[in-house]
């Protein structure tokens, strides 16, 4: 059997391990449920049931885990090369404002074939070059990834509103929001596609990005493991003298990395302008892209692990959604809790409980001796 | 008295009201950034205070207890905090993401269920809160040409925490600069081996950093909820905390240069609001959201080298081990 350096087998490592993060964070929101008077089992009970029991419920738990999926990857990218990047959200909505700006333009002109590779291209642009700014400053002036990138978000943030509220917002419109966009200009709906082919599903939000979602899945792990720049970026990201001395330069692999990185990140854009709304509004990220956090790190920057671990964020968040329809004493933030814990036990306190794991296997292994 | 002088003090009382949390913050970041933790948990902790000091103000009517229970509350963060960094040797971006996120949700969701007012807490009397101080003489001085109305406008009538912020700027430069504590401080920041080798505890020098870190925040936090405002409402940091960030490091992780760059990020807040729908000759009118942005932009531009070098504590976010790696 395979073991990892620290004497633990390896399925522990990647199954057991990140598990019991799992385990530990979902307890510590049961006390928090407990601690406002409801019965957490109760709670987790109505949250399967509101992700998983039925065809609408699982639309809108893949509809999210679509927008966790491409929020994971871009983490996880960027991680590979050594960087955080927490400008995610920044860089989603950045992607939209690209899709929209097209949508806008040309919805009445062109059709769906044309709109959707434009749209696709114009996402991943946008959310690239709102990365790139911090990525040049990290390559070539050393400037931290993770503040310029917290900043970013930021001066993404007052500039939608600045556009929105001056530029897109449609005339007579008292809500800073675009226009909706003509027919053509919007993806096809999973439930549509499935009635075509006489499939009955209720109304979803879950739309064709899914797809996209997917094939950028095979993708980044293609490119990651599979492709000499992939593998500069993993250099890179081990170690930078390394790179050096393989003739590796790591400011452009740097500069590479965050860009795939911010235009994964526009795809969320994707997947809520043209997929979902048709229209540009405020705030239509909703913090998809801080969730791509925990997403990555449960996921161990594996795009395997991300699907799944997308699919767990996803079905919590529309569990949660449930949850709070049926028990009004707990709010849809409690999703955020949740998220919130993930990402403190399964990123920063992510080994705290190898020392155990590694004295029990210890013990297994004498006493198998 | 000329109308633009009054408009001045008007902006600057404000500046001060403004930068208030962001000076609290930008102190708290300070000691922790300083000792080598990188905080990016100061929204998270404030927030968190925010709400606890108006809960406890709301059923206790008192001001001080809520001020303590606070202070209790964010040092409970910063602890987390400091547990994952110090102890368990986590990645402190990843922590600190994790106290924003945990405390944004946690602060809605127990106070909707534990007050029923989607996310607010009840409005408080001026009992339960920091309420204005008026300092001796400021009505006499108010005749003194210039000067009177400076001191009645812009120094007299703050609340308390106000003027234990700017307190605080004098006080952590002379810690942090002066003492034995604050060259340990800062020597565990630079060169935890050194800090180590001399037999000086790296861990407990880090805790007792991320607990001062912990109690200013809390400080901050109460000042947005029971002295600027009268109740908790979801939200309320709304980015300060990042702000303060910013200015810390617009600052170079020093106490004077940091109280400077908060002032300006004040100022620019406090200007941002009066400026609203009012056209300049040639330039028309300045969006809003274009100074708002300043301070980010701004933090940018210094990062990347453009206003003089701004150099982290040379051994800040990597986790301490006493093995040679």
């Amino acid at each position: 059997m395979t073991t990892s350096a620290n004497g633990l087998p390896r399925w522990a490592d990647i199954g057991l391990l990140p598990l019991i993060n799992v385990t530990l964070a979902l307890g510590a929101a049961g006390l928090i449920v407990a601690a406002i008077g409801e019965n957490p089992l109760n709670a987790i009970r109505i949250m399967v049931a509101g992700a998983l029991g039925g065809p609408e419920g699982i639309g809108y738990t893949l509809y999210y885990a679509t927008n966790f999926v491409f929020a994971g990857l871009a983490v996880a990218v960027a991680f590979h090369a050594g960087l955080f990047n927490i400008g995610g959200e920044g860089q989603a909505y950045i992607g939209g404002l690209g899709v929209g700006l097209a949508m806008l333009a040309l919805d009445r002109h062109l059709p769906f074939a044309a709109l959707f590779p434009l749209g696709l291209v114009l996402s991943m642009a946008f959310g690239a070059a709102w990365a790139f700014v911090p990525a040049y400053l990290q390559a070539h002036r050393g400037s931290h990834v993770v503040i310029t990138t917290i900043m970013f978000n930021f001066l993404a943030a007052a500039l939608m509103v600045y556009l929105l509220v001056n530029v897109f917002i449609a005339p007579g419109s008292m809500t800073p929001e675009s226009r909706k966009f003509a027919d053509a200009a919007a993806l096809p709906m999973v439930h549509d596609l499935l009635a075509a082919i006489g499939i009955t599903m209720p109304f979803t939000p879950l739309n064709l990005s899914l797809g996209v979602a997917l094939l950028a899945c095979v993708a980044v792990w293609g490119f990651l493991w599979h492709t000499p720049w992939g593998y500069e970026i993993r250099v890179v990201g081990q170690s930078e003298k390394a790179a050096v001395y393989a003739g590796i330069r790591p400011k452009r692999v740097i500069v590479a990395a965050m860009c795939l990185s911010g235009a994964l990140a526009g795809l969320i854009g994707l997947n809520e302008i043209m997929g979902v709304h048709h229209r540009l509004f405020l705030n239509f990220v909703a913090g998809a892209g801080f969730t791509g956090i925990a997403v990555s790190l449960m996921g161990r920057n594996h795009p395997f692990g991300i699907v799944l671990a997308a699919l767990l964020f996803g079905a919590i968040q529309q569990g949660g959604a449930e949850l709070s329809f049926d028990v009004p004493n707990i709010t849809r933030e409690m999703v955020v809790v949740i998220q919130g814990l993930m990402i403190l036990f399964s990123g920063a306190l992510a080994y705290m409980a190898r020392p155990l794991l590694e004295g029990l296997f210890a013990l297994r292994g004498e006493a198998r001796a | 008295m000329s109308e633009l002088y009054v408009i001045l003090l008007l902006t600057l009382d404000a500046t001060l009201r403004v930068a208030t949390p962001l000076i609290l913050c930008a102190m708290a970041g300070l000691f922790s950034e300083r000792s080598g933790i990188i905080d990016i948990g100061l929204e998270g902790k404030m927030l968190a205070a925010a709400f606890v000091a108006a809960a406890v103000a709301a059923v206790t009517q008192s001001a001080w207890i809520a001020l303590g229970a606070a202070i209790l509350a964010s040092c409970t963060l910063a602890l987390i905090h400091g547990f994952a960094c110090i102890s368990q040797r986590g990645d402190q971006v990843v922590s600190g993401v994790a106290i924003n996120i945990l405390a944004s949700g946690l602060t809605i969701v127990l106070g909707v269920a534990w007050f029923q007012r989607g996310g607010q807490t009840p409005p408080l009397p001026p009992e339960a809160r920091f309420m204005p101080i008026e300092l001796p003489g400021a009505k006499a001085a108010v005749g003194i040409p210039a000067l009177g109305p400076f001191y009645e406008e812009v120094v007299s009538g703050h609340n308390l925490l106000v003027y234990l912020a700017l307190a605080l700027v004098p006080l952590t430069h002379w810690i942090v600069g002066r003492t034995r504590f604050g060259l340990r401080l800062r020597a565990v920041g630079e060169n935890p081996q050194a800090v180590d080798t001399a037999g000086i505890s790296v861990a407990l020098l880090r805790y007792r950093a991320v607990l001062i870190c912990g109690a200013l925040s809390g400080i901050a936090g109460t000042y947005l909820s029971i002295a600027q405002n009268a109740a908790f409402s979801r939200e309320m940091s709304a980015g300060q905390g990042y702000i303060a960030l910013a200015a810390m490091i617009f600052g170079k992780w020093r106490p004077w240069p940091a109280f400077g760059a908060c002032l300006l990020f004040g100022a620019l807040d406090a200007v941002a609001i009066r400026i609203q729908g009012v056209k300049f000759e040639g330039l028309g009118e300045i969006p809003v959201q274009f100074i708002q942005a300043l301070p980010y932009a701004l933090t940018v531009i210094l990062l990347a080298g453009f206003i003089g070098k701004a150099i982290a504590p040379k051994a800040i976010g990597v986790p301490y081990s006493k093995d040679r790696k």
